[in-house]
């Protein structure tokens, strides 16, 4: 058979190989160790050189061409098994995706850790205290004598005390003032930190609970004065408010524990039950504040001839509800799932001061 | 504290205006909370006068009024009988809202007749309930203000009604004179001077008074009074009983008026005894106990031993200082009143007073405090007024004891007052303002006026001249920063770790909750408190009577409430304290992790299966590995009781627990209302030891390139042999060339017995070796598998499987 005719002959054998199987099978007849190609390859040997010179380049052609349109089908084959796959693979991506669960941050604790970004960032430490305390740290350190008519204001709860132990009751703390006299004493001044944490009252209506949050604010030095709390407390509000500028106005008050005392109120507006910070001209009271009594710092060990300074206490749950717009003080501490994810923050939402603190 | 601004003009000379008055009480620290402004819905109204009136064609009771008003003359049609030529008249225009009807005024047509407006009665004014007729003024002119006739003519009808919340140590400013004290130093006005009159005497009191030397020091130091012969106590003037409406009081007799007029006026509480009706000598004493009065209030009170009381030879007639008897109270009948004026100890009022439960005008300002230097002048004060609105003739003084003396003095330090407050306030200034606040000012010390109890010390000379500057006017400063530079971190370690554990926890796919750290007993004996120690002695409600001594019980509840919301499966989780004991000390941070229902909801690719004490586990372990844990730990079975005994474990290094997790036992779950299945998770935070050396380096990596090896072995044990055992004893075979152990598959239960024999269970293990110098051979495997199969049978008492 001349070479021509082989060609053809296996051209068309490739082409009309349907399946992997049928291609090797042309393969192993033209290419194999006893294909029809490799035979004629073998006569070779036989040949005057001048006849072995022209017919083996001749022959070598052949075999390549021939394993070349093999392998283009074997290609093309393979492609056209794989689009196969492809087309039989389809799924419904409409599909919901595997389940995974969705954690969150209540907002008490994301707010706790805002306050303490942008405190930590005013050089303050966090301060703890225990939550049962003695009379002693909730009241008289702070100036609040036992018969004082603060005492009763404060709806106080006590603890048992068992029969023969004649101590006065320990207390649930009613604020986190307290924690100032602790830390004072542990470390003496200079001192600043702020001491977030539960606190309770004998109080529950639509807009109090008997257990809420504090954060407690106490700056000591030697020459610290109203004007540096007020400042202290603006570059707060603006901080956590994430506002450009915010007006607080302080208002004479009495606190037992500091002196002078005020209130203070921050402007707002209230736009279609939308409360805005920073404008506007409503005032709301967000916390109470002062100068340290000497009377506290004495009783903290600390000499208020040479040290003063100021403390503040403000509502944790109450300015996470101004800032992130929950209506219901309450809820915060029902567990209600709808609300823990509605008004909760992503695990790795954490607020820090160089990325802003919310999102 | 309520009072009027008419009330407040008797004791300050002001122009300003209320507005003003207002903005200056809040900024003293004397907060308003309410205005009652009776005036601002009169304002609309002018004085006209009616200039012709006629019959109106078509009605018989109508007139069709002329009227002349500032807008010229109006055609106003009225049905009032004495509507007529000539009367004075307050005209309500087209447009005003008349508050008495509840109605916008437009131009009507009555009867075919246009009206332009109306002329109004008592009633549609709110003025009265009068209603017969039309206002008819005895004087005013067209067009003038009817607010301003009311004000110069009938002032008590546009008084506004001013509410302050006085702090407690604020007791002088529950009497309107010093409120207007402290607007006068604030630059409102002047207070105008209090006259005291010199009451004369005509006989001796024939009441004798006598404190019982218990008393004398403490409880009661001054006790005075008079009788007034002859009076007539019939209703007190209009005035007077105009302002005790407006705050609120009922009037009741001139008398009894008189006593809370100085109450509210010069927080001066007084009593009024009906002196017929005491027998003998008024003696004021502690009560012996058991004694038992009819107040004033109606209600019968029994006297505690201590108790300071004043009684004659019929009993007790006064809780002193608190409330009076009823028996000895006066009434319309009354001729001879004996008129008490006294100084009482605030505490003992106090304690007198939160015991019987009685909460009056006279105990809220006694156990404030009250000016004691005003006994006398304020007896002297009522004996005139008593005199002058019921007559009589007034007996001599009748006394025992004296004002205690409360003289004392301060320094003030001009510089330091500027340093605290952070404003520059001129010494000037400040003697001012503490001057017109009534202190004496001698040299740099300053002693506080008798009606300052609060008053202690110099820190208290700062906060009155810095309220009365305006802290309004404060100007922020900066606070420096304590060092200069990038701040230092702030954060103890274990304030991190619990953020760590939130962030972890919350990272795993937990809802975090607050939940409450007072429980229910029930709930909290489940969980090993509910003791007295942590009892609550006055709980706000019976679910609420414990401090919680595990986070599980709450976070149980929590998961009742959304169940029955129709949420089963759920994720809560809590990082907060709980109380062990009811000692300060007492008191433990823990991370709780709670697990109910199904891992997931439905789906296509069968992912939902009920949670199980692995899924508590492995969330444990991530939650100990993100605190810092050591990986080697110890698994044992010494849990509580609230956990299910054989599917739940604890985590420690030694007798150090760091956490516990398993299956919550399914009669707690019962208790607690939950459907199960619930799995939990709690982790000690403050057992899990901190490094010894805090560095950021890390270990230098020891990794190699040879090699590594993993070889699989099944062995047949007894069923309560505990996989860790295994694993443990493997690791132990070599511990240079086994880098890892792990159970990767066991084969238990019926099959697994009939197989390998009853009480029987493959367990399989797979162990990694890691070599160093060199490559493995298949010899060195073999050694070293020879010796894993030879520990792990010796530790576990099993074989390998075949």
């Amino acid at each position: 058979m001349d070479l021509t005719t082989l060609r053809a002959k296996y051209i068309e054998a490739v082409a009309a190989a349907a399946t992997e199987a049928a291609l090797e099978d042309v393969r192993l007849a033209a290419l194999g160790k006893k294909g029809e190609i490799s035979a004629l390859m073998a006569t070779l040997g036989k040949m005057d050189p001048d006849q072995r010179k022209a017919a083996g380049a001749a022959m070598n052609l052949l075999r390549d061409e021939i394993d070349a349109a093999l392998r283009a089908k074997k290609a093309g084959l393979a492609d056209a098994a794989l689009n196969e796959r492809l087309r039989s693979e389809w799924l419904d991506v409409t599909l919901p995706g595997r389940p995974r669960p969705h954690g969150t941050i209540h907002p008490v604790s994301q707010v706790m850790e805002e306050l303490t970004a942008i405190f930590a960032d005013m050089g303050f430490a966090v301060a703890e205290g225990p939550q049962v305390e003695s009379d002693w740290y909730n009241f008289d350190a702070l100036n609040i004598p036992p018969e004082h008519p603060a005492r009763q204001e404060h709806d106080t709860f006590f603890m048992h005390r068992a029969p023969g132990d004649n101590r006065p009751p320990h207390v649930l703390r009613t604020h986190t003032s307290p924690v100032q006299i602790r830390a004072m004493t542990e470390n003496g001044a200079p001192i600043r930190v702020i001491a977030p944490g539960r606190v309770y009252r004998m109080d529950m209506d639509q807009t109090h609970t008997p257990m809420f949050h504090q954060v407690e604010g106490l700056a000591i030095d030697r020459d610290i004065s109203m004007a540096n709390l007020k400042w202290t407390l603006e570059e707060f509000c603006r901080a956590f408010f994430e506002v450009d500028r915010v007006e607080l106005r302080f208002r004479a008050s009495h606190f037992p524990f500091t002196e002078p005392s005020a209130e203070v109120d921050i402007r707002y507006s209230n736009v279609g039950g939308q409360l805005r910070i920073g404008e506007g001209d409503k005032w709301m009271e967000i916390l109470g504040s002062g100068m340290v009594h000497p009377k506290v710092l004495a009783a903290a060990g600390v000499d208020p001839d040479k040290w003063q300074g100021f403390a503040f206490g403000m509502g944790i749950d109450r300015i996470a509800m101004l800032k992130y717009g929950i209506p219901d003080l309450r809820a915060f501490f029902e567990s209600d799932l709808r609300w823990l994810r509605h008004y909760g923050f992503a695990a790795l939402d954490m607020p820090d001061l160089a990325g802003g603190l919310s999102r | 504290m309520k009072f009027t601004l008419s009330w407040l003009k008797d004791h300050l000379e002001t122009e300003a205006p209320l507005d003003d008055i207002l903005y200056a009480l809040t900024d003293l620290g004397l907060e308003v909370e309410e205005v009652v402004n009776p005036a601002a819905k009169l304002t609309p109204f002018t004085i006209a006068k009616v200039l012709h009136a006629e019959q109106h064609p078509d009605a018989d009771r109508l007139r069709v009024c002329r009227v002349l008003t500032d807008e010229g003359e109006k055609q106003i049609v009225c049905g009032a009988p004495n509507a007529r030529a000539g009367i004075t008249v307050v005209l309500c225009k087209p447009g005003d809202y008349v508050p008495g009807i509840d109605t916008t005024l437009g131009v009507g047509k009555i009867r075919g007749v246009e009206s332009h407006g109306m002329m109004a009665s008592e009633r549609e004014l709110e003025l009265s309930d009068e209603h017969n007729g039309i206002i008819e003024l005895p004087s005013g002119e067209v067009g003038d203000k009817f607010v301003d006739w009311l004000a110069a003519n009938r002032p008590g009808t546009v008084d506004p009604m001013i509410h302050i919340k006085i702090t407690p140590n604020r007791p002088d400013a529950l009497g309107v004179r010093g409120i207007a004290r402290d607007l006068a130093a604030r630059g409102l006005g002047t207070l105008k001077p209090l006259d005291i009159p010199v009451i004369a005497g005509a006989f001796d009191c024939p009441i004798t008074v006598r404190i019982d030397p218990a008393l004398k020091t403490k409880g009661c130091p001054h006790f005075a009074g008079r009788l007034i012969r002859g009076v007539k106590n019939g209703p007190s003037p209009d005035w007077l009983q105009q302002r005790l409406k407006a705050i609120g009081l009922r009037p009741i007799s001139a008398l009894v008026d008189i006593t809370n007029y100085f109450t509210f006026g010069l927080n001066r509480p007084l009593h009024v005894f009906d002196a017929a009706k005491v027998t003998g000598v008024l003696r004021i004493h502690p009560a012996q106990g058991g004694e038992q009065m009819l107040a004033l209030d109606g209600k019968t009170y029994t006297l505690s031993p201590g108790m300071m009381a004043i009684s004659d030879d019929n009993g007790v007639e006064s809780l002193a200082g608190i409330m009076g008897g009823d028996l000895s109270g006066c009434t319309p009948e009354t001729t001879d009143v004996f008129l008490e004026s006294a100084w009482w100890d605030p505490i003992t009022i106090a304690a007198t007073g939160r015991a019987l439960r009685i909460n009056s005008d006279a105990r809220y300002r006694f156990e404030r405090g009250v000016d004691p230097a005003f006994t006398l002048p304020g007896l002297d004060l009522a004996t005139q007024m008593v005199l002058d609105l019921c007559g009589g003739e007034p007996s001599h003084l009748a006394q025992d004891g004296a004002a205690i003396i409360t003289t004392r003095a301060y320094r003030l330090d001009p510089a330091r007052v500027i340093s605290l407050v952070g404003m520059d306030i001129p010494e000037a200034e400040q003697r001012a303002t503490l001057t017109a606040l009534g202190f004496t000012l001698n040299g740099d010390m300053a002693s506080p006026p008798s009606w300052r109890p609060d008053v202690l010390g110099e820190a208290d000379l700062v906060e009155e001249v810095a309220r009365v500057a305006s802290l309004s006017k404060l100007v922020g400063k900066a606070l420096p920063r304590a060092e200069p530079g990038v701040p230092r971190p702030i954060l103890t370690p274990l304030q991190q770790r619990e953020r760590m554990a939130r962030r972890t926890i919350a990272a795993l796919g937990y809802n975090e909750c607050v939940t409450y750290s007072f429980i229910d007993e029930a709930a909290a004996r489940l969980f090993g408190g509910g003791g007295d120690a942590v009892r609550v002695d006055n709980p706000i409600s019976s679910e609420m009577s414990h401090l919680r001594p595990d986070l599980l019980p709450g976070l149980l509840r929590a998961a009742a409430r959304n169940q029955a919301r129709g949420f089963m499966d759920l994720s809560l989780a809590e990082i907060g304290p709980v109380f062990t004991g009811g000692e300060p000390e007492e008191q433990q941070l823990q991370a709780t992790g709670l697990l109910v229902g199904q891992v997931a909801p439905r789906d296509p690719y069968g992912s939902r299966r009920p949670v199980d004490v692995f899924d508590a586990k492995a969330d444990v372990e991530t939650v100990l590995s993100a605190l810092g844990a050591p990986s080697r730990v110890q698994i044992t079975r010494k849990v509580a009781g609230w956990w299910h005994p054989g599917r739940s474990g604890a985590i420690g290094l030694g007798p150090n627990v760091m956490a516990s997790f398993g299956e919550v036992h399914p009669k707690v779950l019962a208790e607690m209302g939950v459907k199960g299945p619930a799995v939990a998770f709690t982790v000690f935070v403050a057992a899990i030891p901190l490094p010894k050396v805090k560095t950021p380096t890390r270990p230098a990596l020891a990794i190699s390139d040879l090699q590594a090896v993993e070889r699989d072995f099944a062995f047949v044990v007894d069923k309560s042999v505990e996989g860790l055992t295994a694993v443990n004893a493997a690791l132990g075979a070599d511990k240079a060339l086994i880098a890892s152990a792990r159970i990767f598959d066991q084969f238990t239960g019926e099959k697994a017995e009939a197989q390998m024999g009853a009480g029987k269970k493959s367990i399989a293990l797979t162990v990694r070796l890691q070599p160093t110098d060199r490559t493995l051979t298949e010899a060195d495997i073999e050694a070293v598998s020879a010796k894993i199969i030879e520990k792990v049978a010796k530790a576990t008492g099993g074989t390998l499987r075949g």
